[in-house]
């Protein structure tokens, strides 16, 4: 099991209150969790990820175990605390103004 | 008896605002999707219930949203917005080629004839058409693939595709306006384009007359006339009796001719509004003073409306999207600002109050009249 920390916004978007657990089975990556996560929550795509490119969106970061993994390669396999559930995997968006 | 509900799109969130037939006590829902920008809703003119949104942020890209209970209820539908094939490149600001890339979709059209068709314009400027109720879009790709396509330059706010105008009487013609390419019409449902600029004169470009590269801002038409077409360009307001093969400049009298709105009286088509800005330097009314233009001659002779409407300190601009008539017995005209009103007329414009204050900067304003 994986836990998902949303920011305000997509939480109001998916309907969904405090963290999201994806049941998870295999490799434990960037790429993958947010997959299933969008297998779940359809509404969620593209609001993470650009469609075109499939990249990060510039004004979100990915946050676990008090690292960046924003730049991280989506396929590199996660902590292993996020893995096991110990630990959640932060979806923050970027502070700015207005 | 009717009732009229105005759709408003925010900097932060939409806002539903009702009222009976005589306009006069108004009911505000919202905020809808608090916190997002909503460049544009609109209503299906089939089901009135049907009512679509586009729902944008810098963080999460693009949404729509979509009600069928008449805004009491909204869902999420497809936001996949993909150019076709390769989608090459256009001029930067810089002069120099760019990619072309989806941002946003600033207008929703919904077809005069079914509520599961609608028409969307993008940011870079692409135009998309879904017909199953927002489920999937598709590009027409024959707009962009222009011949002229790859020399369009974005204005200030980005090159979008801000305007969309059905022609009621011959559903293969429509009409948009791209900033900073100008307008152009298809007659074939959206397969080939033609650019209708000819008339147009923009002394902010190299070649004022160009076929393409104009800063159109706003295009009104009256549906019991449809060759008739009523411009709002960054300077000038303009007219064409020939369904956009050629343009005559109207601003006559008008102390400035630059501005965003324009919109034609429900049932008068020569009666035309517009809300002049002092300039493309100082987006705000003339002397602090909010007043409405109208010409009750098609353009040419315009004469100002300021009854209810703040005449010293008033220094908020009214965005190209902001403005629409109601179609009961007296014609409704509400516009709003980006100090956050919205101003009605319930006498074609003669008297203004304004029905709510304090919104976030509104961009957009529809009006739909319910039986």
């Amino acid at each position: 099991m994986i836990r998902v920390v949303l920011p305000f916004h997509l939480r109001m978007l998916a309907k969904v209150e405090g963290e999201v657990r994806l049941d998870f089975d295999g490799a434990a990556t960037q790429r993958a969790v947010i997959d299933a996560l969008e297998a779940r929550y359809p509404m969620l795509s593209g609001t993470i990820r650009d469609y075109h490119t499939g990249r990060r969106r510039p004004f979100l970061r990915f946050f676990a175990c008090e690292e960046d993994l924003s730049n991280q390669s989506p396929d590199e396999p996660l902590p292993a605390a996020v893995a096991s559930g110990d630990e959640p995997y932060l979806i923050v968006g970027a502070l700015a103004g207005g | 008896m009717s009732s009229v509900r105005v759709l408003v799109g925010t900097r932060k969130g939409a806002f539903v605002l009702s009222s009976d037939g005589k306009r006069q006590k108004w009911d505000v829902s919202g905020p809808h999707f608090a916190g997002w920008e909503i460049y544009h809703m609109k209503g299906s003119p089939v089901d009135p219930n049907r009512i679509y949104a586009s729902q944008s942020s810098g963080w999460f890209g693009q949404l729509i949203q979509r009600s069928d209970d008449g805004g009491k209820t909204w869902a999420p539908v497809d936001n996949k917005f993909v150019y076709e094939g390769n989608p090459g490149t256009h001029l930067w600001y810089d002069g120099t080629p760019h990619p072309w890339e989806f941002k946003r979709v600033w207008h929703l059209e919904p077809s005069l004839s079914d509520a599961d068709t609608v028409f969307a314009g993008a940011e870079d400027a692409a135009f998309f058409k879904t017909t199953d109720g927002g489920k999937s879009w598709q590009e027409l790709p024959g707009l962009r693939q222009h011949g002229s396509g790859k020399f369009w330059q974005p204005g200030a706010g980005g090159m979008c595709l801000h305007t969309i105008v059905l022609d009621p009487s011959d559903p293969q013609r429509i009409y948009i306006a791209i900033s900073a390419a100008g307008a152009f019409r298809t007659d074939d449902s959206g397969q080939t384009w033609k650019p209708i600029n000819r008339g147009l004169k923009s002394d902010q470009i190299p070649n004022p007359e160009a076929e393409v590269g104009h800063c159109v801002h706003r295009i009104a038409m009256h549906p019991s006339r449809p060759g008739t077409l009523f411009m709002q360009k960054h300077w000038d307001v303009m007219r064409s009796d020939n369904a956009g093969d050629q343009w005559h400049e109207v601003s006559g009298n008008l102390p400035t001719d630059f501005g965003f709105v324009i919109d034609v009286h429900a049932h008068e088509p020569e009666t035309i509004y517009v809300v002049p800005i002092k300039s493309d330097a100082e987006h705000f009314p003339l002397d602090g003073k909010l007043q409405v233009f109208r010409s009750r001659t098609g353009g040419n002779q315009w004469e100002a409306l300021t009854r209810g409407l703040p005449q010293a300190n008033c220094y908020v601009n009214v965005l190209r999207d902001a403005m629409a008539v109601d179609s009961l017995d007296e014609c409704g005209v509400y516009f709003g600002t980006t100090g956050g009103q919205v101003y009605a007329s319930a006498d074609a414009g003669d008297n203004w109050t304004a029905i709510v204050r304090d919104l976030p900067a509104v961009v957009s304003v529809e009006v739909q009249t319910i039986a």
